[in-house]
């Protein structure tokens, strides 16, 4: 017991220490790519609501594709596709190569995948908004951007939040993905730290009460932000659903 | 069908994503496909066996985890809730590792697990593979099933009780042919998910249609095409998927208006 400790102890020749750098990084990526995909999805369910329809098939292929396949496969695919891109971008443009830092391109790929999931909950969201209320707003004179802002976005917000929640702790765990391609985040620092002091199951359980702590605590947080975001609603009727 | 599919800009989309197709098939790297193609047909065969027992396993599983939450006793009740929180909470990533290198690390250790006759099935990475994927599975079928049984009308539990059915049967023949009808949309999407999560066995030597893409990639230093192969497998698997659930859902008896 007292070795175990020991192994988890924050300074070096305890591992705790690398384990709150991955950690760190995982958090990065996770808040990064959630934001990337709260971004892509509000204007890819706005695009599929009220948008053309050659813009409206566009998002469904989007979303359908990345929706079908493995996130590892993305990560891969769009790790080397998006380097190589901007790297034949930047050549064109007499640049030198550049390397896309692990961060960087973590927030990159999960952000375009949770995107293509954020897309769909926020359409729902949208789409549930009473028609009244927007058709108010038009009469009153009120232009696109502040109806969205004024209007729609706040009475949607309580309905997204379950899914966006769900969403959020998907982020978290899809992190882990990157180790794959070997970006140090919590789960390859553990895999390392585990492989070195041969104590696997101390290490494993020790991220894994991280990463449940880090679930735990968000699902609270996101039941209090819906709290917030419903506190205009009228009362539900008793005995719902 | 026919007359949605047939405007114009569709026309073009479904084009370009043919010229696409063309492009990559014609101009991509493919002398390495006749070389591996028994290597994938048996990677594409281990990956829909690992999906479907750990299906089968993890639903089974599910089952009573469900029933526990939505109507047992507290002491039935707070373990399976404990253990959906624990699996819904931590990657699967995570999950594989540690009952791959824990499990693998301690079992040799223990003379009467290394002389019995199941370790030969234990040296192997797949049983814990397989392990891993159907725990996972049931932890997050186990909360849709709680919903699912909870959402069972009361009236028709009340009128089988007030028949004179004993529990068993109430469960066989109402709450779950009910429960189940009601998941079954979600229980597609579920499949899906689960089948984008085999892939990640590949990480301990598992040889599926993942790793089997990976050895290509590393023998032949092709980065792209193997890729294509692989996202292609993929969606034809999660198309098949989609149909059969669509197919299975059409089926259910319902309520003539």
């Amino acid at each position: 017991m007292e070795s175990t400790l020991g192994l988890l102890a924050l300074s070096p020749p305890g591992w705790g220490g690398t384990l709150l750098v991955g950690l760190w990084a995982s958090l990065q990526i996770a808040v990064g790519a959630f934001v990337l995909g709260l971004l892509i999805g509000l204007a890819g369910a706005y695009g599929k609501i009220y948008g053309g329809p050659v813009l409206r098939d566009c998002l469904a292929v989007y979303t359908t594709l990345v929706r079908a396949l493995p996130e590892l496969v993305l990560i891969l695919l769009l790790y080397f596709g998006l380097t190589d891109l901007l790297n034949q971008v930047l050549l064109a443009l007499d640049y030198g190569r550049m390397q896309i830092s692990g961060v960087v391109a973590g927030i990159l790929v999960l952000g375009v995948v949770q995107g293509a999931y954020a897309t769909e909950i926020l359409r729902g969201a949208i789409q549930a908004v009473p028609p009244g209320q927007i058709e108010a707003a038009k009469a009153m004179g009120m232009p696109a951007a502040k109806i969205a802002r004024r209007i729609t976005i706040p009475t949607m917000l309580g309905l997204a939040i379950p899914g966006l929640s769900n969403l959020w702790l998907i982020a978290t765990k899809d992190t882990a993905l990157l180790a794959i391609v070997g970006f140090s985040e919590l789960t390859l620092a553990t895999r390392q730290a585990a492989n070195t002091t041969k104590a696997f199951f101390t290490f494993f359980l020790a991220a894994g009460a991280i990463y449940l702590a880090i679930s735990i605590l968000s699902t609270w947080g996101f039941a209090r932000l819906e709290r917030w975001a419903r506190r205009g609603d009228p009362p539900r009727a008793a005995g719902g659903r | 069908m026919m007359r949605v599919m047939l405007q114009p800009h569709r026309i073009v989309m479904l084009m370009i994503a043919l010229a696409l197709v063309v492009w990559i098939v014609l101009a991509g790297n493919w002398s390495w496909l006749p070389k591996y193609a028994p290597m994938i047909g048996q990677g594409i065969w281990r990956t829909v066996w690992l999906l479907v027992l750990s299906l089968v396993i993890g639903f089974a599983l599910a089952v009573p985890l469900g029933l526990a939450q939505a109507s047992g006793p507290w002491y039935l009740a707070r373990p399976a809730q404990a253990f959906c929180t624990v699996i819904r909470g931590t990657p699967l990533l995570l999950q594989i590792w540690l009952l791959y290198f824990g499990l693998g690390a301690l079992f040799p250790s223990i003379p009467w697990i290394r002389e019995s006759d199941l370790w030969p099935l234990l040296r192997q990475a797949w049983p814990y593979a397989l392990v891993a994927l159907s725990l996972s599975f049931a932890g997050y079928e186990g909360e849709v099933m709680r919903g699912a049984f909870a959402s069972v009308p009361r009236g028709q539990l009340e009128a089988a009780r007030a028949m004179g059915m004993p529990r068993r049967k109430i469960l066989s023949r109402i709450s779950f042919p009910l429960a189940l009808r009601s998941v079954l949309p979600t229980l597609g999407g579920e499949t899906v998910l689960q089948l984008k999560a085999t892939p990640l066995v590949a990480t301990i030597t598992v040889v599926e249609i993942y790793a089997v893409t990976s050895r290509v990639r590393q023998d032949t230093l092709i980065i792209y095409e193997p890729l294509f192969l692989l996202a292609a497998v993929y969606l034809v698997l999660a198309g098949i998927i989609v149909a059969l659930f669509r197919w299975f859902e059409g089926r259910q008896p319902r309520r003539q208006p």
